[in-house]
């Protein structure tokens, strides 16, 4: 610290206080700015043709009205759930064991590793799920499709829960060995409950990523203009939809395409409110 | 809360385990983009009056060859035919030939974006090579004044646009392009995806539209279904037999009547530049790939009865969505190779 | 061996909070040796040996799609070798591919958008951590979240009508009056370009990089901060010592933002013009790694043209692995020099 007037530090110290705050609340209306403005161009381009028929029907050609994407939206929660099960509790499970047991050359490997994974292009994700899954079953299905989102889902999920469960203060972890309970479980009944305000961020994240990507897909789902539940078959999804839909030249199906995204957006959110209230707790860290 | 948890994952896994069969059959086919309002079309209509379910998605020619030689989909569709290697590749994977059956006609045509310079604009085969091999960079170029004496045109850049991703469209109209310009089919040549000389890429017609349709000076080729749903001025071609021509239906089946005469038996063949007073030079078929031997003889049946429909009824439906029918020999020509599928 | 009790060190308070000084200090535990949990019991051996498989499963798939990927890429390896990184020619008619102009357009599209993104999240991490009152911190966060569920396919679609047009008629002009002299300020007036990318892909990696490193800051105990505005700090200084103890957390949150920028397609292919060109100025189009993929894979009709298109995947999971190596080198040496 500088010798000098106190009073002269002070003013700038608080001139700097007051700089950085205003900066911090300026960029948190410079981020949201783009969610209202994009959000908004959804909703002005697709509100028209969200209907009732929208979310009963399957889709028609073009220039006929009633054209709805009921398939699409029981494939994506099909296989963003499906990917979901398969994928959460294998990056969760890494995460726990990256955290504590994870100080060695092997973790740090797969450390490491999961970050690259979710670098990787959702394109190329969706190629290697084709070769693994699709050529060896001999078509397509919602099964691939739902392997290729799980894939896409780990590494956020593994990243979050490791830095979540470091974050859990040893005090926590001290009082419940020093009762008596076992490493085990108190990892699992003590820990991680603290920590899953976070873990949820990532798990959320991940379903947000892997319910609006296309390009996988593509080569495993294939999609599918009829109804259809089975993991079995070709199954049908929103982005695909908006991707095959946007590319069209008919603005019939051009604004189906923007109603499917409005949707889309709408159903995520609706998954992140559900989750957050699930897994709310007063005991939770960042909570207080 | 834990409850409700475990009710749903038991759902779950419910579904995953009941595999629910649809009571229709459903046959699943992939590829070009082009194709695919008219193909949802007709499988819509078979399906209500038939009961079968044709499920078709586009993934994009070179997806829809993919997949058909995988063996992976019932049937695949391509803007481009194959070449003999990769029918070589079917039969020895599949244990198949590959049968091409043109189901509609498509028209490229170039788009620009000129304000209050008004439509139909004249255009030359060496003009538009030169355009897009960089040698004529302004609107107001002599060459091209020329050819539009009643036309304002700007002293402005050209921004020509081309796809960015592969395409029977680009295949098309690098053929037409190789067709007329010797200097590009050196440099340049022919394919779905090409060393562009310039230009910007857009991805798909509708990206290349988009990028016509924002930027001011721009040029691009699109099929037409996307100029007219977008209001766009296309131009006028010279033909080869020097009359300048729009894409209309007529003129697109005059091109394919004209190619019609030479029409090999296996029904390949590019129809750029067609001979005829009246033919549009820039277009081409779509094709189905169906396998001769189909692995699955009751799924060959419909097929076989699909393509009757859609070479006799389903053409009916061509003109609303902008695509071209079939002229009367190509139809009797798929006719024909229909029973070539083998049933027993 | 680590003890039982707190180790006193010059910073006793830091090691009872819970923060990580450090990328790797394990946590405090009995039973754990430098993070090598040993297992005392039936019910630990068990327990260390599924969270192990499952982290090996992880690791397995990487090198799944690695192992896939070279396969994919033999005849153009064999075809061209080392050359492939720097030509920059790509012709699919005459069969000859390099990839050079898609190394540096994925390269420069993901720095620029970090260099946008990483001080605005940090930002807003910091107000939500600490500067805003609880009934505005969960709408606001819930808000920046939302950023996530928007699907690649509508930025892209938004950024082709809407963000475009901006940069061709709003930001590129004022770029080049004011900063013009500065070449990478200047370019095509196309309005498609690597800044176009950029701020997309900022926009898209924005609730990663801000979400974690609320996440990590909020679980800094408030110890920390009554610690320090006991001793007289502002609230910014206070800040800037919950950041320190944050780092880690907040590395982690920008390599996983990384990430994501790196293998963003849709989005970016729909604005940054699809040009295969290599150019020092942010407002000239360019072409990406994942771009390329998407646009010429359904259609890649030879056997060639697919093994360099897999290569081009093959170069990005490089190009992945050395990027991250690189965050990691400076993030461990950043951290070090905190550490007493």
């Amino acid at each position: 610290m500088t010798k000098g007037s106190n009073a002269g530090v002070d003013r700038w110290r608080k001139f700097k206080n007051a700089f950085m705050i205003g900066l911090s609340v300026l960029s948190a209306l410079v981020v949201i700015a783009p969610l209202f403005v994009i959000f908004g161009y959804t909703l002005s381009r697709g509100i028209g043709s969200v209907n009732l028929d929208f979310f009963i029907h399957m889709p028609k050609p073009v220039g006929e009205t009633g054209g709805g994407m009921a398939n699409a939206i029981v494939g994506s929660l099909m296989m963003v759930g499906i990917g979901g099960l398969i994928g959460l509790p294998i990056g969760i499970i890494a995460g726990v064991y990256l955290a504590e047991f994870g100080k060695n050359p092997f973790g740090a490997a797969v450390r490491f590793m999961s970050d690259v994974l979710s670098g990787i292009p959702s394109i190329v994700v969706g190629i290697v799920a084709y070769v693994i899954v699709v050529i060896p079953m001999k078509h397509f299905s919602g099964f691939a499709g739902s392997v290729a989102l799980a894939i896409l889902m780990i590494p956020t999920v593994t990243r979050t829960t490791e830095e979540m469960i470091l974050l859990v203060p040893h005090s926590l972890r001290e009082a419940s060995l020093a009762l008596g309970v076992p490493s085990w479980k108190t990892t699992i009944r003590v820990i991680l409950p603290v920590a899953t305000k976070g873990i949820t961020t990532g798990v959320l994240l991940a379903i947000a990523r892997a319910a609006g990507e296309t390009a996988p897909l593509l080569f495993t789902a294939l999609g599918n203009r009829f109804w259809s539940t089975s993991l079995n078959q070709p199954m049908a999804s929103l982005t695909v939809f908006i991707y095959d839909y946007s590319k069209a030249p008919f603005t019939d199906w051009n604004n189906q395409a923007w109603a499917a995204a409005f949707v889309l957006i709408c159903i995520v959110f609706l998954v992140n409110i559900l989750f957050r209230l699930v897994t709310r707790s007063r005991y939770g860290i960042g909570n207080t | 809360m834990k409850r409700t948890l475990s009710i749903i994952v038991g759902l779950a896994f419910a579904m995953l385990l009941h595999d629910s069969t649809i009571a229709q059959t459903q046959l699943n086919g992939a590829g070009a983009t082009f194709p695919y309002p008219i193909y949802s079309k007709w499988f819509d209509v078979y399906s209500k009056e038939h009961g079968v379910n044709f499920n078709y998605q586009s993934i994009g020619s070179g997806g829809g060859i993919k997949q058909v030689t995988e063996g992976t989909v019932d049937f695949g569709a391509s803007d481009a035919f194959l070449n003999e290697d990769q029918m070589k590749e079917i039969s020895d994977k599949q244990h198949s030939h590959i049968l091409h059956f043109p189901t509609v006609m498509g028209a490229v045509v170039l788009t620009y974006n000129l304000p209050g310079v008004g439509s139909d604009m004249h255009m030359t085969p060496e003009v538009l090579a030169d355009i897009y091999l960089g040698k004529i960079t302004k609107w107001n170029d002599e060459k091209i004044a020329s050819l539009n004496p009643s036309m304002k045109l700007p002293d402005e850049a050209i921004l020509v646009a081309h796809r960015s991703d592969g395409s029977g469209t680009t295949n098309i109209f690098t053929n037409y392009l190789s067709k007329v310009s010797p200097e590009w089919k050196e440099k340049i040549g022919q394919g779905t995806s090409v060393n562009w000389p310039v230009g910007l890429g857009g991805k798909g017609n509708e990206g290349v539209t988009g990028v016509v349709k924002q930027s001011e000076g721009g040029f691009g080729y699109v099929e037409i279904a996307y100029a007219i749903q977008n209001h766009m001025p296309y131009c006028l071609l010279k033909n080869s037999a020097g009359k300048f021509v729009g894409p209309t239906l007529d003129a697109l089946s005059a091109a394919a009547a004209g190619a019609a005469a030479h029409m090999p038996k296996d029904l390949r063949v590019m129809i750029t530049n067609s001979p005829g007073a009246k033919a549009y030079p820039i277009c081409g078929f779509t094709w189905l790939l169906i396998y001769q031997s189909p692995k699955d003889k009751k799924k060959g049946k419909e097929i076989a009865d699909f393509l009757h429909w859609a070479f006799t009824k389903g053409q009916d439906y061509c003109n609303e969505l902008y695509y071209g029918r079939l002229p009367k020999q190509v139809q009797q020509l798929d006719l024909k190779q229909i029973s070539m599928i083998h049933l027993k | 061996m680590q003890t039982y009790l707190p180790r006193k060190t010059s910073e006793g308070s830091r090691q009872q909070t819970g923060g990580r000084d450090q990328l790797s200090e394990p946590p405090v535990v009995v039973f754990t040796q430098n993070g090598k949990g040993k297992a005392r019991n039936v019910g630990d051996l068990v327990f260390k040996n599924l969270t192990l498989f499952f982290a090996a499963v992880v690791f397995s798939l990487v090198f799944l799609m690695a192992y896939e990927m070279y396969k994919g890429s033999n005849l153009s390896i064999a075809k061209f070798g080392w050359k492939f990184l720097w030509t920059s020619v790509w012709d699919p008619v005459r069969g000859d591919f390099g990839a050079l102009p898609y190394v540096y357009g994925t390269i420069v599209s993901s720095l620029v958008a970090l260099a946008i993104a990483l001080p605005l999240s940090v930002g807003v991490a910091i107000f939500l951590a600490e500067l805003s009152p609880d009934w505005l911190e969960k709408p606001v966060s819930f808000l920046v979240e939302l950023l996530a569920a928007i699907p690649s396919i509508v930025y892209g679609i938004w950024g082709m009508f809407v963000l475009v047009p901006i940069v061709r008629s709003s930001i590129g002009p004022f770029l080049t009056k004011y900063l013009g002299f500065i070449p990478l300020f200047t370019g095509a007036p196309y309005g498609f370009s690597m800044l176009a990318a950029g701020i997309i892909l900022a926009i898209m990696i924005l609730p990663i990089i801000t979400s974690i490193s609320r996440d990590v800051m909020a679980a800094i105990p408030n110890a920390q901060r009554e610690a320090a505005l006991a001793l007289g700090a502002t609230k910014w200084e206070t800040t800037k010592i919950v950041l320190s103890n944050a780092k880690s957390g907040i590395a982690g949150a920008t390599l996983l933002g990384l990430g994501r920028a790196l293998g963003e397609t849709m989005a970016v292919t729909l604005v940054i013009g699809n040009i295969s060109r290599i150019s020092i100025h942010l407002l000239d189009p360019g072409y990406s790694m994942a771009s390329v993929i998407a646009n010429e894979f359904t259609e890649a009709t030879s056997d060639l043209y697919l093994s360099s298109l897999i290569e081009v995947g093959l170069l990005l999971f490089g190009v992945t692995i050395i990027l991250n190596a690189i965050a990691r080198v400076i993030v461990w040496s950043v951290t070090k020099r905190f550490a007493s």
